[in-house]
């Protein structure tokens, strides 16, 4: 079976900007994959091609196995913007039964209700959209994205309107998605919300991906640090297997030893120094 | 339905959510009892004195008159109501976010820019055909007179404001909501001058400013329509009836002959082709 998402040597130009600069990556079935980068570092392009809004202007760019912007590959997809707006007269129901048109679903009311169901919106299916706070527009855009049972979703900043429960609620979502086979791109600010859920992540700074793996190959050692009576010391080389011997080593020189960590360097350190912005 | 059918209801759905075609109602009844007081006491006026001027009926001279002007407030609130529908249909929704999401689903862009001119073209074309009717209704009611052609004149209308639909459609692949608003009037206008210079070229028996008047109309057989469309309320009427009507606003009536129809349609042609292409590389 095809990748939900292959790109290979992408590249997008606007005049003479270069958005993209030679961008691969793949996205298997059922993988939750987070794209991490600052402003303007090409995120949202790399995604708006991969749906078919943008036009690259070299390399290529598959979903499910058809090229980026053909009906073929559209049926396969699901997309809520960064940036996004629904006709404010529409109810939450009315939205999204014209969006299974358009997606040509056949699952009538059981989907629109299954997935309000599943965004909390339950209880909100008549009401008008303009009478909806950002946040339950969010989750109404990711039920929108979610009609006709795409193989891949793309979601661009998802969560940034919405508060902690919410959060919680796009995460379960999320993970309920991947048990389910569907591939995500989640393209987000949030590094813990990314570090959490996503099983690889990319980071991309000036239209390039400087880094690649999953959180955990992301985040090294750290070195260890030890709480005696003199206070903490750190041994930067040491790793997690060096810590029961440094521990000994100092009782036998006599120090009382209160505490031990292991330290590791997070998604957001690994983040600062990929882009450039490290200590 | 069909994901073309989807959208083009989508565009009317909103039209009706957002209550334009309840005030264009509302407007257009006041405009039409406007006209029918106007045209109650017009033909007053004339019955009270005498049918006959100077040998020539008054009441032609005053129906043709009367539904001529209305001829073109009908085509003016028609292109109001065209440019309003179709402005921001593509620049304007992308800015704001409303047509993107639409545009990821398995629908083809050409399906939705024909879609939303379909569904503009069809109430617009409705509309001034329904408000001509009445007003050549009303024009009969109090006066007693009917045009020469009355089906003509309606589909003339109606071409000329489904070309203004198209024209409209396609500078909101290129233009801003407002920019495009504002160059559909303005091209609009020029159209009208077009008509105007034609007029006076003919009163000033000016060839050079006919020529100009005619190659305009042809640029914009928008124009050409209306004009072709104010022909025929009186293609039929002869003799000194005939000259005092060409005296009025009539003056800028013109017959384009038979290729007016095929050279219509082969723009709108052209005007889709060239939106399309357009719309088909625009990155969103």
């Amino acid at each position: 079976m095809p990748p939900a998402l292959a790109v290979s040597d992408l590249r997008k130009t606007y005049g003479r900007t270069e958005a993209l600069r030679g961008v691969a990556l793949e996205i298997g079935e059922g993988e939750l994959f987070g794209l991490l980068g600052p402003n303007g570092a090409g995120k949202s392009t790399l995604v708006k091609i991969a749906c078919g809004l943008v036009r690259p202007t070299a390399g290529r760019a598959s979903v499910a196995g058809a090229p980026a912007g053909s009906l073929a590959a559209q049926r396969a997809l699901g997309y809520l913007a960064e940036l996004f707006r629904f006709p404010d007269w529409q109810t939450a129901d009315e939205l999204l039964a014209l969006h299974q048109r358009l997606a040509q679903s056949t699952r009538g009311p059981a989907e629109r209700a299954e997935l309000l169901e599943l965004v909390g919106l339950a209880e909100a299916a008549q009401q008008p959209i303009g009478q909806m706070s950002k946040g339950m527009q969010q989750r109404l855009g990711l039920a929108q994205a979610m009609i006709g049972s795409p193989r891949l979703l793309l979601l661009d900043e998802p969560t940034s309107a919405l508060d902690p429960a919410g959060r919680r609620t796009v995460r379960r979502l999320l993970e309920e998605l991947r048990a389910r086979g569907v591939a995500v791109l989640l393209n987000s600010h949030l590094l813990s919300e990314v570090e959490l859920v996503c099983d690889r992540v990319a980071i991309i700074a000036r239209g390039q991906v400087v880094a690649a793996g999953t959180p955990a190959e992301l985040s090294r050692p750290g070195g260890v640090e030890i709480e005696t009576a003199a206070g903490r010391r750190v041994f930067a080389e040491a790793g997690r297997d060096d810590a029961p011997r440094i521990v000994r080593e100092l009782v036998a020189a006599g120090e009382d030893v209160y505490g031990v960590r292991v330290l590791t360097s997070s998604l957001e350190d690994a983040y600062l120094e990929a882009v450039g912005e490290g200590p | 339905m069909s994901a073309a059918r989807a959208i083009a209801w989508l565009g009317l759905q909103e039209a009706v959510r957002r209550r334009v075609f309840l005030i264009v109602a509302l407007l257009t009844v006041g405009y039409l009892v406007l006209y029918g007081l106007g045209t109650w006491q017009a033909f007053a006026e004339v019955n009270a004195r005498s049918r006959l001027l100077r040998g020539v009926d008054a009441r032609i001279i005053t129906g043709a008159t009367l539904l001529g002007l209305n001829m073109f407030g009908t085509l003016f609130l028609g292109t109001i109501l065209a440019v309003f529908l179709t402005l921001g249909t593509v620049r304007g929704d992308a800015e704001r976010g409303l047509l993107q999401p639409l545009l990821v689903r398995p629908v083809p862009r050409r399906t939705l820019l024909l879609a939303r001119f379909a569904a503009a073209a069809l109430v617009c074309s409705a509309y001034v055909i329904i408000v001509f009717v009445i007003a050549a209704v009303i024009t009969w009611s109090f006066g007693g007179w009917w045009p020469d052609r009355l089906i003509e004149p309606a589909l003339s209308l109606a071409g000329s404001v489904a070309i203004l639909c198209a024209l409209s459609l396609a500078g909101s692949v290129f233009l801003a909501s407002t920019a495009n608003g504002i160059a559909v009037f303005m091209v609009f206008g020029a159209g009208l001058v077009a008509g105007l210079l034609g007029q006076i070229g003919e009163a000033l028996r000016s060839d050079t400013l006919s020529d100009v008047a005619t190659t305009a109309s042809w640029i914009l057989p928008f124009e050409a329509l209306y004009q072709s469309a104010l022909g025929a309320l009186t293609a039929d009427t002869v003799g000194l009836a005939r000259l005092a009507i060409n005296l009025g606003p009539f003056g800028g009536a013109a017959d384009f002959g038979p290729l007016l129809w095929p050279w219509a349609l082969v723009y709108l042609g052209l005007l889709g082709a060239l939106a399309l292409r357009a719309f088909a590389r625009r990155d969103l």
